[in-house]
């Protein structure tokens, strides 16, 4: 019998046979650009380290990928990452983690990293929502939606992520919803081939949680109104704000060239070491 | 064992801190990761201008969090990694003590302790963390730490930090303090070929499901990243591949209980101490600063024909219980002494107190180091 198998299957664990997202949920998209993304780069799973924190996000490398994988704590992922990359300048180094994760309790980790320009590639589910905790309000959570922890509706205002992390400081800064898995797919390309610290944020569909607190519905609902709703960065530069409301900007915030950290180090050990002789 | 590349050798005098940074530069330590406090910043300065000479890195971070998790994330693509701080940073720091812990990361943590609670007095030693330290992060785990008495013991204690960490793939504690940290004294730098470093063994197999990576109470190579190892780290729950596992009831009770193992059963290679206090009437226990303070003390009773004797605890975690029970079946009377409230004063009188007389005394004011009159009057009216 010849069992059709997964054309991305052989950069998984062979043991692991399942993952643990719900139907519908916007992470299997990822889960796929990003091993296209390497596919199509020829990069081999040996060249990376994938660091995770906590929440359903953080789960997409961990156990799934068939690489080092380092699942850590709520919200450190960036800070073990910037370990990792430093004793391994040579590797990619990528994060993949939950909105709540790095924007809220490991905020300040994201925009040091941005800063530093450390040739992290992050790529940061925004599902405007903890799904793993119970659809909790994150700081990404639109305003006025209830959730269990905003019943009345959230009165707090959300991060627009991505240029924020443009204004800390990185070298690339890309947006895209999950539907639009080309584009991401490249985006995470390009992350990947940046001497520099690359951000890559999906706006993705939790339906389980965030489809619950929004009324939006499911999958296929949250998928069409990411579709209406999204407004390409070029054409965004074009709008004034009122307009803009309730849109999803999407593109790329930043791509610029910048020293690099860990290349920065490198060059400093090297020329000491010059130096002495 | 390898032999160190690198080390000042010859006679110097200063401070223990800079002992401390030289020891970890001696033991091959090439990341360290920090955030400036007092009265630690002096081995984080010292590190950010000498590691680069020997080929290593400082990163200073955004705070102590970020500091121990990337020092985590550097042993595992293979560093040998450090980093230091005092009790404000440790208090920041033990959510990731405790992944440190879970995932059997060797790394080295340097305490120069200040007076606490909360930001207390920066530029004042105290013992405050002894107990923080071991029992600090969340869950149920054993910790080592070691405690130097002086800027030479800053220096030796730091290399023998690292290598217990590599030897039990454990992060190791040097609990300093501000008084040893800032105090000059002589320090006497070995040869680097006389000094002996434990090597980091890493597994040779590649597929991690046809190796032991973790819970092995005999303790199992490091699968360090980089090496296409495919190694599968996380602090939660995981089997012996390194693999999450949520649902076990076994899985668990290793998951927890192993690693403990780990550091029980080779109890006897970890813990040291001095023992001073054949045919002693009285023995002052003691561990870091105040054992300075201690056999002063016992050598002014001895002058007055006062049989005192010293047992000073160089290894507090993992507790070392045996030559605490021998003391207290040898020696009539314990004095306990330590620069806080009486942090380990009750561990000891659990070992102790079913043989003998167990006491405490703290400084005069907490803070201060015990003046060796003050612990002779406490010995007087023992022996009464
Ligand atoms: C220190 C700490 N606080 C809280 C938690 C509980 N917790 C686990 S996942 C999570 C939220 C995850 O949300 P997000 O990062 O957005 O990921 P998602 O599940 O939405 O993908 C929280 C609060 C934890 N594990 N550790
Ligand atoms: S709870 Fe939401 S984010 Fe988590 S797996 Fe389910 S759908 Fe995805
Ligand atoms: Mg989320």
């Amino acid at each position: 019998m010849n069992a059709t198998v997964h054309p991305l299957r052989k950069y998984a664990r062979p043991h692991v046979t399942r993952t643990t997202t719900c139907p519908g949920c916007g992470n299997g998209i990822a889960t796929q650009a990003i091993l296209r993304a390497i596919e199509e780069l020829d990069l081999r799973m040996d060249d990376f380290v994938f660091v995770s924190g906590i929440g359903c996000s953080a789960w997409i490398p961990s156990p799934f990928f068939a690489a080092d994988t380092l699942h850590t704590t709520h919200g450190r992922p960036v800070a073990f990452a910037t370990g990792v990359k430093l004793g391994l300048p040579e590797k990619h180094v990528m994060v993949v983690s939950g909105d709540g994760d790095l924007t809220a309790i490991g905020g300040n980790h994201l925009i040091h990293a941005a800063r530093r320009n450390i040739g992290l590639t992050v790529v940061l589910m925004n599902n405007g929502i903890y799904g793993m905790t119970g659809g909790q309000t994150a700081p990404t959570t639109p305003r006025g939606i209830s959730t269990v922890t905003s019943p009345y509706g959230s009165l707090e205002h959300s991060f627009d992520i991505a240029p924020m992390i443009v204004s800390a400081g990185a070298a690339y800064v890309a947006r895209w919803t999950t539907h639009h898995p080309r584009q991401l797919t490249k985006a995470i390309k390009k992350g990947l081939t940046k001497k520099g610290f690359a951000l890559i944020e999906v706006v993705t569909q939790c339906p389980v949680q965030f489809g619950r607190a929004s009324k939006l519905g499911g999958a296929v609902e949250i998928l069409k109104h990411f579709k209406s709703n999204s407004v390409r960065i070029e054409k965004a530069r074009k709008m004034d704000p009122a307009e803009l409301l309730g849109k999803i900007v999407v593109g790329e915030f930043v791509d610029i060239e910048k020293p690099e950290l860990s290349s920065e180090w490198t060059r400093l050990i090297h020329s000491m070491r010059e130096g002495r002789q | 064992m390898i032999k160190a590349r690198t080390a000042l050798a010859g006679t110097h005098f200063d401070m223990g801190n800079w002992a401390c940074a030289e020891g970890a530069i001696a033991a091959g330590c090439n990341f360290v990761a920090g955030y400036p406090i007092t009265p630690a910043s002096e081995v984080a300065n010292y590190m950010a201008k000498r590691l680069p000479q020997v080929g290593g890195i400082f990163l200073q971070t955004e705070d102590e969090i970020a500091a121990i998790c990337s020092v985590i994330g550097a042993s595992w693509a293979g560093c040998r990694a450090l980093t230091v701080t005092s009790g404000p940073g440790i208090s920041l720091m033990q959510e990731n003590i405790g992944f440190a812990v879970s995932t059997e990361t060797p790394i080295v943590i340097i305490d120069v302790q200040r007076l606490g609670p909360s930001t207390g007095v920066p530029s004042i030693g105290m013992a405050g963390d002894i107990v923080q330290v071991a029992r600090g992060s969340h869950g149920d785990y054993q910790i080592i730490a070691l405690c130097p008495e002086s800027p030479q013991e800053m220096f030796d204690l730091t290399i023998r930090a690292f290598n217990i960490a590599e030897t039990y793939r454990v992060p190791v504690f040097l609990m300093a303090d501000g008084f040893i940290g800032h105090m000059r004294e002589q320090i006497i730098i070995p040869p680097a070929d006389q000094i002996d470093l434990v090597e980091r063994r890493v597994p040779t197999v590649a597929d991690p499901m046809k190796r032991q990576d973790f819970l092995d109470i005999g303790v199992a190579p490091m699968p360090v990243f980089g090496k296409g190892l495919q190694a599968h780290v996380t602090s939660s729950c995981h089997d012996e591949h390194g693999m999450r596992n949520l649902t076990e009831p076994a899985v668990m009770h290793r998951y927890v209980m192993n690693p403990i193992q780990k550091i029980l059963t080779h109890r006897d290679q970890i813990v040291e101490v001095r023992e001073d206090y054949v045919n002693a009437d009285l023995v002052l226990v003691t561990y870091g600063t105040v054992s300075r303070s201690a056999r002063a003390a016992a050598r002014l009773a001895r002058n007055q024909g006062l049989r005192v004797g010293t047992l000073r605890l160089i290894t507090c975690w993992p507790f070392p219980e045996e030559a605490i029970r021998k003391a207290a079946s040898r020696v009539n009377n314990l004095l306990v002494l330590e620069n806080n409230s009486g942090q380990l004063y009750p561990y000891i009188r659990a070992e102790a107190a079913h043989a003998s007389r167990v006491e405490f005394l703290g400084p005069q004011f907490l803070g201060q180091i015990h003046d060796p009159n003050a612990i002779l009057e406490k010995v007087k009216e023992m022996l009464a």
